[in-house]
């Protein structure tokens, strides 16, 4: 048997940057660096382990929607052992939202061919937390999202999700789309071995054409959304500080007691 | 006036508190009617009623509890076109927000997710969402389709505001996709007599510098003498010295809070994303150069295994 996993993954502006907005209103990815974003690691990763526990023939393919940067990220996610990349790049594609991406992700999936999409938890730059849910629903097939644990055995996949108000075992048929979160497991370094063997890896490209969606379905002029307007929070104004010299519980108590806290 | 959905999120009945959050919102653009599932869902509506609900629309059937997440689309599904709402509200749980943008695609709408403020234009709800860590805030409109948006937890009051609330029975014909991924086992999170942390009014939150699991006690005893929940950060969670469920940050819980405390707690920027809008910061932590103090109305500079034990009874002693 064989077993075609696609991971879903997303270029970001370093969190750790000094992120800010376009004058499009877009996120803007030139004056920041970009990388895999981590939260979509620990979906490559968890395809690597179910590709290394399983008996079958499994094949790993990166996907990604993104700029010419975003090959960085596909780069990354072969280096740490994928087998293939796809990287869809097209200029109508600038300012495309959630459900804009939805659409050219599980478009580029069922091109690919998958019995089974893992997808990060969120991307840490928009996180909106939802592709996962959209794909889900745009390819008719199970959502099993926000796993912390997840296996596949004879075409099917359980996993543990930890909700708000209790921890859930859940079970679906392949195909299905995943998501997984930080908690699944460390993901990876790349090896040095890695490193060189990703150089020789396929990345194909598509465009919208190779997808077959018309520049009308995507890009900012036609987001199902519109940011208005985006301001620099203000600073917070500077608080007092005090250095405990054997009083500063109580120096605490009094503050709060001064806000109306006690 | 026109009318808008409101998803009520409940346990058995028992009305979450942002579901109320959600009504207050909803008033200012429309009528709320509430849509409430699964077992106890008409025992919602009295509380929904004095909160503002005109209607109440329910449904209950054991796919609810039994498969993931689908079956409750079908039903909000079934509650757009039977109300033909001007908007559609969901609270920002992480199941909310997946019901939301599978409910969005099918009605060829767009979403917003975590707004933290709603308010009423000519050309429909404008959201305020804070993003890159809460660095930034933004307003939003949906241009397409009935906007379908999922608002945070503590981005408004919960109101008094008596309305008819007449309970209806909601027809939900359940999708082929219903039932496609089973839930086979449920363990609910065992309470601990706390306000849940997305709720709470004070966060009291602990990271690395505690030090270990037995340490956390410290934390929970500031936290009940205050009445607040307890938070951790990811070092914390990592360790294994607090449950996942309490994290704060951009991969645990957003938290935002009258009054959040961080002790040990270096001020990542992936925990101030889960709490830079907490309306009053507080920080104790013996690094006067911890990047958490550029957040704080009061900081304290020192052992937090000296300072909150004293914090700690002090306010014992005040409140009596
Ligand atoms: C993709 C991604 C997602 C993440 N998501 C989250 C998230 O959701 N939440 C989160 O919190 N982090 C998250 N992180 C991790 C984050 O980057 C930090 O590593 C983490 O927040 C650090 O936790 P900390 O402040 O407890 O530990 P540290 O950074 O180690 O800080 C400990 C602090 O305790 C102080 N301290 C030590 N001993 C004492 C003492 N006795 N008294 C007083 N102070 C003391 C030290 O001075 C120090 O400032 C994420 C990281 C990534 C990459």
């Amino acid at each position: 048997m064989s077993l075609r996993i696609v991971v879903t993954v997303k270029y970001v502006p370093d969190a750790t940057g000094d992120r800010h907005f376009a004058d499009d209103l877009t996120v803007d990815r030139d004056d920041v660096d970009g990388l895999l974003s981590e939260l979509d690691e620990y979906a490559v990763e968890q395809a690597l382990r179910i590709a290394e526990n399983s008996d079958d023939d499994v094949e790993v393919t990166v996907l990604t929607v993104g700029p010419e940067d975003a090959k960085d990220a596909l780069r990354k996610a072969l280096s740490m052992g994928a087998d293939k990349a796809i990287h869809v790049e097209d200029e109508d594609l600038h300012g495309t939202d959630a459900i804009g991406t939805s659409l050219v992700l599980a478009k580029a999936i069922e091109k690919a061919g998958y019995d089974l999409v893992i997808s990060g938890m969120a991307s840490t730059d928009g996180s909106m937390g939802v592709v996962p849910a959209l794909l889900a629903e745009r390819l008719g097939v199970p959502q099993v999202t926000l796993l912390s644990e997840v296996s596949v055995e004879d075409g099917v996949v359980k996993g543990r999700r930890d909700g708000d108000t209790a921890s859930e075992q859940l079970q679906a048929s392949l195909p299905a789309v995943v998501s997984v979160t930080d908690q699944s497991g460390e993901a990876r370094y790349p090896s040095f071995k890695g490193i060189m063997a990703a150089k020789k890896k396929p990345v194909t490209s598509w465009d919208l054409s190779d997808l077959d969606i018309e520049a009308d379905e995507v890009g900012l002029e036609n987001a199902y959304t519109k940011v208005e307007s985006a301001a620099e929070r203000p600073a917070r104004t500077a608080g007092t500080i005090v250095k405990d010299e054997g009083e500063g519980g109580k120096q605490l108590a009094e503050f709060l007691a001064s806000q109306k806290f006690i | 006036m026109a009318e808008v959905l409101v998803y009520v999120d409940h346990v058995g009945g028992v009305v979450r508190k942002p579901a109320l959050e959600l009504l207050t919102l909803a008033r200012r653009i429309g009528d709320p009617v509430a849509v409430a599932l699964g077992e106890g869902a008409a025992d919602t509506a009295g509380t929904l009623a004095e909160h503002g609900a005109v209607k109440i629309l329910t449904h209950d059937a054991a796919e609810y509890a039994e498969y993931l997440v689908v079956p409750k689309v079908d039903a909000l599904q079934a509650a757009v076109e039977q109300v033909s709402p001007a908007a559609v509200l969901v609270s920002s749980s992480a199941e909310g927000k997946e019901i939301a943008a599978r409910l969005a695609l099918r009605i060829g709408s767009g979403i917003i997710t975590d707004a933290v403020d709603l308010q009423a234009s000519d050309e429909g709800p404008v959201a305020t969402q804070s993003v890159f860590a809460a660095s930034y805030t933004t307003t939003s409109r949906v241009t397409k389709g009935v906007p379908v948006i999922t608002v945070k937890p503590n981005s408004a009051a919960v109101e008094q505001a008596p309305a008819a609330g007449a309970v209806e029975a909601l027809n939900v014909t359940f999708s082929e996709q219903a039932t496609g991924t089973k839930i086979t086992s449920r363990t609910p999170r065992e309470s601990t007599g706390r306000p849940e942390l997305t709720e709470a009014a004070i966060v009291v939150s602990g990271g690395r510098g505690v030090g270990g699991a037995e340490n956390f006690a410290l934390i929970e005893s500031l936290a009940d003498s205050l009445g607040a929940a307890v938070g951790a950060s990811r070092a914390a969670v990592d360790a294994g010295w607090y449950p996942h469920t309490q994290q704060v940050g951009q991969t645990g819980k957003t938290v935002s809070p009258q009054l959040y405390i961080a002790a040990g707690i270096s001020g990542a920027i992936q925990h101030r994303a889960g709490m830079q809008t907490s309306k009053t910061i507080v920080a104790i932590n013996k690094d006067p150069e911890a990047p958490i103090f550029d957040l704080v109305d009061y900081g304290v500079v020192g052992d937090l295994f000296e300072v909150v034990p004293q914090l700690t009874e002090e306010i014992k002693a005040r409140k009596g």
